[in-house]
This record gives C-alpha cells, structure tokens and sequence, in this order.
C-alpha cells in the first residue's frame, strides 16, 4: 500500500497547540509559512480543529492548566498522529524546570515523537522536524 | 441502464467532476501561492489530501447525532453530482434535459451549503452550531440576488426554463454576457457565487482563523474528505453554472472544449483575485450587502432587460 503511504506523507496537517510558551516558538511555526520557506509546497497545512491533525506541534513549557487540556486535545486526535515537540522548553523544561507551576517536560503527559531543540528553533530545523514525524507517521499507520 | 450508470458515476458525474474539482481547487491555491510570492502546492495536491483523509480514523463524537452526522458529507457530494449532470446535459448537446431544470439546477446548487448546515448542527458542536447558523444567514443574503439575475437570463432568452433551449437561444443570438443588462447580471451571479462556494470576503461560515472552520470542526477521516471534495466539485460546478447560463455554455469538439476551459479559468481567476484582495465581512456586512447593493443591480438589469438592451 506504498499510495496510502505517499498520501500520508505529502499531505501533513499541523496542529499547532502552545503550552504556555513564550510566543517565539510560535512565531518560527509562522515564518515556516512565510515565501521564504513556504512549506505548503510540501503539502503541509496548518489547521484550526485538531480533528483535522495529522501533526500536533506543542510549543511551550507545559503550565499546570495546560496538562489536562494537552490530555484531551491528544485523545481527540484522529489516529495515525505523531506528537512533535517544538523548542527547549516543550523538549527538556528550559529554565522552567524547576518553576513552581509547570509540569515539564511534556513527554511526561503525553508521547513524544520527535524533539526540536532550540530556543527558538530556526525554521530549517523545524521542517527537518516535521520530515522525522513524517517516518514515525507511516510507522503507526502501520502499526495501527 | 450501462449509458446511465457511466453518466452518472463517471462523465460527465462523479469522477469527472471530482477530477476537474481538484484541480480548479490547486489553481485556487497555487494562484494564491504566486500571488504571495510563495511556490505552492504540486498539481496532486487536493488528490492526495483526499486519499490521505479516507486512511485516517472517523471518529464520531459521543452526543452527537450519528446517523445525520455522517451522512450530510455524502448529501454533499451526491448534490454536487446532481448539478454537474444536470449541466453537462446541455452542453453535451444532448437533448435529455426536461422543462424546468434550470430550476432543478439551482436547487441542487443549494445542497451542499444545506448539508453543510445540517452536519454542523448535527456535531453539537458550539462552535459547529455558530458556523451553521453564519452559513444560513449567508444563504438567505446570496439567493435572492442570485434567482433575480437567473431571472434576467429567463427573460432574455425568451422566457424559458430549459437550460438546452437556453444554450440554443444563446448559439443563434449571441451570449447573454455580450449585452449590458446580461453583463450587470453575469456580475451580480459572479459575486453570488463567490458567496456560495465560501471564498474569502464571504468565507464567514468556516473563518479558520476566528471558529476554526465553523460547521467542519468536529469532522475527521472520510467524513472531512466528502466534505472537501464537495467544495472542491461545487468550485468545478458553479463556474460551469455561470457558463452555461450566461456564457453560450460549452461548445462540442477540441476546439470548443478548449474555449470552455478558458471560460472556466477566467472567471476562476477573477474568483481568486477577489479572494486575495478582501479581507474577510461581519456576517451583517455580507446581508446588507447582498440585499443592498447587489440586489438593486440585478434589479437594474432586469429593467434594462425589459427595455431591450
Ligand atoms: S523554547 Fe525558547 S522560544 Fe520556545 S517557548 Fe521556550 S523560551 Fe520561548
């Protein structure tokens, strides 16, 4: 079934779900979109329902409000999806680990697929990330 | 029974539809690419998007309706068919048609904007809900313009409702577009149409960017692909409404195939330039607007009709 995997992998939507950030990650996610990069020539699409998602990109450093909300909004996601972790802060805590009101990193609420570090990642390293979730994708597609 | 089957399943039904949809849908976005200076999609995009959807999981949410909820995606897609055969019937130059079936034709132009509303209500969904209702208001702000300019073209070919005698009157008398009255009218249904196929300055309902595409945010896998495709055939159907209708319809032969494209790709273009260039209206903006102004120039042209010019 080497189409379905094709059509998995030329057309991921991107759910962009912020924990918390600091809005820097948020804006790179933007820039990816911009002509510079232009990541629509790969298909990739970012969309407003996560019912839509292919991709859940978490930026952000996981506040104590956001855990229960990040829970749901990845039960309500449809399967195949993979999970990508945006920045150091979603990624590792950052200089929030030890922060009275964040429960980092976010690989401790929900599976984690891929990991971009940086702060803010560059927009090359971002779409290098979405090319690694794309593997893990057809990887549960499969695994399904 | 074979003829009709393949009539209706595959040309000029179902498939052709869908195929010639997707691809007016990558024209729509690698237009919209070019114009912000971007690359944009490859030509199998919309395809791929489809196929990609029908893999993914359906999930259905807990309270909402379930029967209804999963099958307004397929209403919409069966009432984009409809009206794709009803048109091509005419322009096929086949005489099939029956009295009346301009009227049917803009009745099955209302069906996927109807399934659409009912899908929404049927998620309960708040947001699905608000979407829905945005999209109702729509529909009663963009049909009265739209029937009254449609009344231009019936009184101007000779008061009649068959969208073959139609085609034939415009052949022997030259195209509705070519007179004033006819031109006013052509825009009057042009700005209709960008309202029903939900293009940018009257995409209210869905606004990604403020209700996270209104009646579709519950909707996941196959679903949401009908969904699409639905708006992807009625972005194929509408154009050829407008064709057919106000434009001499589509001539049989190469070359009259090509002249049809080119049609085709005009006014999909002027779509898309409007599209780029508005941003998006308050849902009381759009009403006053179609019952104001757009009202009262399809009104003039119909008095210019009954003028003679
Ligand atoms: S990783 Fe850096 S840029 Fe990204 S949200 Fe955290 S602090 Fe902001």
């Amino acid at each position: 079934m080497s189409f379905l995997k094709k059509a998995l992998t030329k057309s991921p939507w991107v759910f962009h779900l912020s924990t918390g950030s600091c809005n820097n990650c948020d804006i790179e996610i933007i820039d990816c979109l911009t002509p510079r990069f232009d990541v629509e020539r790969f298909g990739v699409m970012l969309v407003g329902s996560i019912r839509h998602a292919d991709i859940i990109l978490i930026t952000g450093s996981m506040n104590k409000k956001s855990v229960k909300r990040v829970k749901v909004l990845y039960e309500q996601a449809p399967r195949p999806c993979a999970v990508v972790a945006c920045g150091t802060c979603s990624c590792g805590g950052h200089f929030f680990r030890d922060s009275y009101n964040t429960d980092t990193p976010v690989s401790k609420t929900i599976p984690v697929d891929v990991y971009i570090p940086g702060c803010p990642p560059k927009p090359e390293a971002l779409i290098a990330g979405i090319v690694k979730a794309l593997g893990k994708l057809d990887e549960k597609r499969k695994n399904r | 029974m074979i003829k009709g089957i393949f009539y209706f399943l595959i040309f000029p039904g179902f498939l052709f539809t869908a195929a010639m949809g997707c691809l007016s849908g990558w024209f729509d976005r690698k237009l919209t690419a070019r114009i912000h200076w971007r690359v944009g999609p490859p030509w199998y995009q919309n395809f791929v998007d489809f196929l990609k959807l029908l893999g993914k999981e359906i999930i259905v949410p807990a309270d909402s309706m379930r029967g209804l909820f999963l099958f307004a995606p397929v209403t919409a897609v069966i009432g984009a068919t409809l009206l794709s055969v009803v048109l091509w019937q005419p322009n096929l130059r086949t005489d099939s048609g029956f009295l009346g079936d301009l009227i049917v034709a803009i009745y099955l132009s209302m069906i996927p904007a109807l399934a659409l509303i009912i899908g929404g209500m049927a998620s309960r969904n708040p947001l699905a809900s608000l979407g829905a209702s945005r999209e109702m208001k729509l529909m009663l702000a963009y049909e009265l313009p739209f029937i009254v300019s449609i009344a231009t073209v019936i009184i101007k070919n000779g008061y009649t409702i068959r969208l073959y005698e139609m085609v034939q009157h415009q052949a022997a008398h030259g195209a509705i577009i070519g007179s004033p009255s006819g031109f006013i009218a052509f825009i009057v249904a042009l700005l209709c149409m960008q309202a029903k196929l939900g293009l940018v300055p009257f995409d209210i309902a869905e606004a990604e960017t403020e209700i996270m595409g209104g009646p579709l945010v519950e909707y996941s896998g196959a679903p949401l692909g009908f969904f699409r495709l639905s708006k992807l055939m009625m972005l194929f159907a509408m154009p050829v409404f407008l064709i057919t209708v106000f434009w001499g319809g589509i001539a049989p032969g190469a070359l009259g195939a090509a002249v049809g494209l080119g049609k085709l790709l005009v006014i999909l273009l002027v779509a898309v330039l409007i599209k780029n260039t508005n941003p998006r209206l308050r849902i009381d903006q759009a009403l006053r607007f179609f019952w104001g102004p757009v009202t009262v120039l399809a009104v003039i042209s119909i008095l210019l009709t009954l003028a003679g010019l």
